[in-house]
């Protein structure tokens, strides 16, 4: 698999830098995190680190050369065993997780400013006190001159999509949900390790033959695997209505997807449990479209019977989430992380995932908990059975 | 009652002089000719050869003359035919007028007014058409005025005489004709502030003196394309009224300076630079300025006209600045 190594922004005013080194000759070998290339820019010189393994199979720019931000260096073969798929479709990488740093890089590359932003002083001030970012304007105007009332303008487009009033009702309706569960529902919390290798291997094999848009992320195994273990074990998959739990014969997943704005929502992947991983994933690509386009069907609103939550790679290890009433139970994904971890009577290091869970203490309690979460985690020792 | 800008200055002096015994008026041809532009026609028989002057044609002379009297306890009206005379006084106002408080440690002060002719489009030639005033701004120890209204031709000469300070009076010769209403009730006016002679929202015109009129019809032009354009009549000089045009540019983002005076060196750069070190942040567009041609100006009719800024160029300026968002 072929990619573009591609000047990345290094920071918001950074708009092109001087190549002065290559760290890797064409035919060599790259690890993910491993500098390429040196580049100066007004900050100074800085290493450039690949996002992938990979081989070296072109250098398009020379030493010396001033080139723009976004501009592609080299091009570099993949080689399978990369930790964190390479960004697929910017859709696809920004489920319930936000995207990981080298996507959003690369990202920022591609929406780099325009090179002759002309932003009057008033203009950036407006912009300053709006909250609106500079990029986002010198791209709006395309080489003319920005002034105030395109400023305003802007904001104005903006307002329908992440208002302040718009995100202050989000806020309260999650505030409104919250203060029910907390005041209603006796919560437990359980939190379980687990070693994610097995998962890593098995995707690093699974992604390596596939193409950009049909990889799978951790997300959709972890998703299946609740999935799976809510089918599986009773308790934890239904409605607490009418003073009584109502189990659900579908499992259908809720997935917290943060919105840019702020605030998030978690529809329903809807009958997560019987759905292949490739659909499962495709599913979730498009849910996250949807999401972000405010185009959710209402049955996703409002299906989800237990529900997922991710803090994806810019995370903590744990989180202690809050159950989504009427729901009875929400899994959390802790960031993977590289630990210490004891197997086979030796010291490892291996990516570890810490499984959090709340649940409802009228439904189940810590016992059961328990055995839902050792369920999920076993499922996930077995990926390629999901 | 319709009143002419020359009646309304000779207005002016004549309440002065009967105000206050220590008035007088001295100038080349003030007395028996009555003024080149006809202000003190009729003053001499009124008030006698003691207080209404002919001098001799020696500007250095008759200034320092009056800077003498002022020292002396009087208060004199120094009529100077053209600002372009002035030079040949310069020393006197420069070095003497201006200098004499600083100098004495406030013993002494110089309440000398000069009235001056300044400005084109009479076609009197290069030697009678130049806007100096700019350069006495440029004086500390002296403030500098302009009245381009009725009202301010007619109640100015008050405070500048009120003025412990040497003022100085430019009075642009194309406004003597100009006639109107004075405002009933208006007794009083300051040198210290500027004025808002019509309000806009999208762009400052910042002017003074005959310039003033050329801005109001822009801006009326301007007015049926849809642009709003605020006029700012400077009125005083020195020292400027920063403030003001501060608050205007503030509000309206943008900037034209309408000056008849050259640009290099000149008083529209001094405006222009206060605006970028005060209210560079409100800016919306670059600084803009309409100024004369820098040529002597010329006698022939249409070299003049083209030379001078006029509401066309004005407006055009406008546009350029609320279009590409270029300078002028």
């Amino acid at each position: 698999m072929e990619v573009e190594f591609r000047l990345p922004s290094l920071g918001a005013d950074m708009e092109s830098a001087t190549l002065t080194e290559w760290l890797r000759k064409p035919g060599e070998r790259v690890r993910r995190g491993e500098p390429l290339a040196t580049v100066e820019t007004t900050k100074g010189l800085i290493d450039i680190e690949s996002y992938d393994d990979a081989k070296v199979l072109e250098q398009l720019v020379k030493p010396g050369s001033k080139v723009p931000v976004g501009t592609v260096l080299a091009r570099l073969e993949i080689e399978g065993a990369s930790h964190a798929p390479p960004a697929p479709q910017p859709a696809a990488v920004q489920p319930v997780s936000p995207p990981s740093a080298p996507a959003r890089t690369v990202a920022a590359a591609q929406e780099r400013p325009a090179p002759h932003a002309r932003i009057s002083p008033a203009a950036r001030r407006r912009a300053l006190e709006l909250g609106l970012s500079l990029e986002d304007l010198a791209r709006r105007a395309a080489g003319d001159i920005v002034h105030v009332d395109e400023v305003e303008k802007l904001a104005v487009e903006k307002t329908p999509a992440a208002p302040t009033d718009a995100a202050g009702a989000m806020r309260a309706a999650i505030g409104a949900a919250m203060a029910r569960a907390k005041r209603e529902i006796p919560h437990y919390y359980l939190a379980h390790r687990l070693d994610f290798g097995p998962v890593r291997a098995w995707l690093a094999a699974h992604n390596a033959s596939l193409a950009v848009k049909d990889r799978l992320i951790d997300a959709v195994l972890i998703t299946k695997a609740v999935a799976l273990a809510a089918a599986r074990i009773e308790g934890f998959n239904g409605y607490f209505r009418n003073d009584r739990f109502e189990p659900s014969s579908a499992v259908h997943v809720g997935a917290a997807i943060a919105l840019r704005g702020g605030g998030l929502v978690a529809p329903a992947l809807l009958e997560a449990d019987r759905k292949d991983l490739a659909t499962l994933m495709q599913d979730f690509s498009a849910l996250v479209k949807r999401v972000r386009a405010g185009h959710l069907r209402s049955v996703e609103f409002t299906a989800a019977t237990i529900t997922v939550t991710s803090l994806g790679a810019d995370g903590v290890d744990v989180m202690y989430p809050i159950v989504n009433p009427p729901q009875v139970a929400i899994v959390s994904a802790g960031a993977v992380r590289d630990r210490a971890w004891v197997g086979d009577g030796r010291l490892l290091i291996r990516p570890v995932l810490t499984l959090g869970l709340a649940a409802d203490h009228r439904v189940t309690d810590g016992r059961t908990g328990a055995r839902f979460l050792r369920a999920i985690a076993e499922l996930l020792a077995h990926p390629e059975a999901l | 009652m319709r009143i002419a800008y020359r009646d309304a200055v000779r207005e002016a002096i004549r309440d002065a002089l009967k105000a206050d015994p220590r008035v007088f008026l001295m100038g080349e041809d003030v007395g028996r000719y009555g003024g080149s532009y006809a202000v003190s026609k009729g003053l001499l028989e009124e008030f006698g050869p003691q207080r209404i002057r002919d001098t001799p044609l020696s500007e250095s002379a008759f200034v320092g003359a009056g800077i003498g009297a002022a020292l002396g306890g009087l208060r004199p009206i120094v009529e100077i035919m053209t600002v372009n005379f002035s030079l040949l006084a310069l020393d006197q106002i420069v070095n003497n007028a201006a200098t004499l408080s600083h100098m004495s440690g406030g013993q002494l002060s110089v309440p000398l007014v000069i009235r001056l002719a300044t400005g084109a489009g009479r076609q009197l030639g290069a030697q009678h058409s130049h806007s100096l005033e700019g350069w006495y701004a440029h004086i500390p120890g002296l403030r500098i005025a302009v009245p381009a209204t009725l009202d301010d031709a007619r109640r100015m000469l008050a405070a500048a005489l009120a003025s412990p300070d040497p003022v100085l009076l430019f009075e642009h010769l194309y406004l003597y004709n100009m006639e109107g209403e004075l405002t009933p009730g208006l007794e009083r006016v300051d040198l210290e502030h500027a004025a808002i002679r019509r309000a806009g929202r999208d762009v400052t015109l910042i002017t003074y003196g005959w310039s003033l009129y050329k801005c109001l019809a822009a801006a009326a032009t301007l007015a049926q394309e849809g642009i709003d354009a605020e006029v700012l009549d400077l009125r005083a000089l020195r020292p400027l009224d920063d403030a003001a045009i501060m608050a205007s540019v503030r509000r309206t983002r943008r900037a034209v300076i309408v000056d008849e005076g050259w640009r290099s060196g000149s008083l529209s750069a001094e405006v222009a630079t206060r605006i970028v070190e005060q209210a560079f942040y409100d800016l919306d567009a670059p600084v803009a300025r309409v100024c004369t041609a820098e040529v002597p100006v010329p006698y022939a009719k249409h070299l003049e006209a083209a030379a001078l800024p006029s509401p066309e160029t004005i407006a055009a300026a406008v546009r350029n600045l609320l279009t590409s968002g270029a300078g002028g």
